[in-house]
């Protein structure tokens, strides 16, 4: 059987909730960015999919998927350097050291 | 079973049991390469559907520019040869019972319903239709979200900078 629509579409289904699973169990904040990037990367592959098998004759879901990978290049970023900086402060990246919002 | 069906199968299996691994793994440096290997059978998917220039852009982006970027803040904030501390059981099976009920709901959606698809001539993704259409000004035209993309990733530059940026001591009396 050729792999069709739903094939794809449950790999990106299983990889966000491996991504969710991640964001639950994980405590250390590199490790939760991690999982956040494998969330937005089974939306991205869910763009395409519909993109190529429902509306062919378009283009809207690739531009979403670039533009979704442009601002997570930026959230990334930003990501690290706050989490570089909350390093620099408290000696640790675990959130449970890191619960009180203020300098 | 055709080639293309199990390179289909690779691809997939390559992206599930890295994207697994990179998440229940103990070893923070394997997670990041766990990551990497599961972010480049996204990419081998992308070019089996052949939307070659977005496998590219994937490529480019993540595995050049956000899995080394992370791989970095390792560096700088992990010590050498250390686990991850183990989580409490009960906090790791209510996560798994709740991502299993979510995968179980969507999974029963996606069954039942069947996507109509269109019969319009379909658009090849090629590069010169992506940059017509994405800097084009008409009503099908993506430039107003292109500009606004920059003015952010702008905002997220200068933003890194000041938040990394390494304070002075105020009180140098």
């Amino acid at each position: 059987m050729q792999p069709g629509l739903y094939h794809i579409l449950f790999i990106s289904t299983v990889l966000f909730f491996i991504g969710v699973f991640g964001f639950f169990t994980r405590r250390n904040l590199v490790t939760m960015l991690m999982s956040i990037e494998l969330i937005l990367n089974s939306v991205n592959l869910n763009f395409i999919t519909f993109n190529k098998y429902v509306w062919p004759n378009k283009l809207d879901g690739l531009f979403f998927t670039i533009f979704v990978i442009a601002i997570a290049a930026a959230e990334a970023a930003v990501a690290i350097a706050i989490i570089i900086n909350l390093y620099r402060t408290h000696q640790s990246i675990d959130v449970e050291n890191a619960e009180e919002m203020k300098f | 079973m055709s080639g293309s069906t199990i390179i289909f199968y690779l691809l997939a299996a390559l992206t599930l049991v890295s994207g697994l691994l990179s998440v229940i793994t103990r070893i923070i440096f394997r997670a990041a390469i766990y990551l990497l290997f599961s972010l480049i059978g996204i990419a081998g998917i992308y070019f089996w559907l052949q939307y070659e220039f977005i496998a590219a852009v994937q490529i480019v982006v993540y595995v050049g520019g956000i899995v080394v970027l992370i791989i970095f803040s390792i560096f700088l904030t992990q010590q050498a040869g250390e686990l991850l501390p183990k989580q409490k059981l009960g906090r790791q099976l209510f996560s798994a019972l709740a991502a299993f009920c979510g995968l179980a709901l969507v999974m029963l959606q996606l069954v039942q319903h069947t996507f109509t698809t269109t019969s319009n001539t379909p658009i090849e993704p090629t590069v010169a239709n992506i940059g017509a259409q994405m800097l084009g000004i008409d009503q099908n035209g993506f430039a107003l979200p292109f500009e606004v993309v920059s003015i952010l990733l702008l905002a997220a530059l200068i933003g890194c900078i000041v938040i990394a940026l390494k304070s002075k001591p105020e009180n140098n009396l």
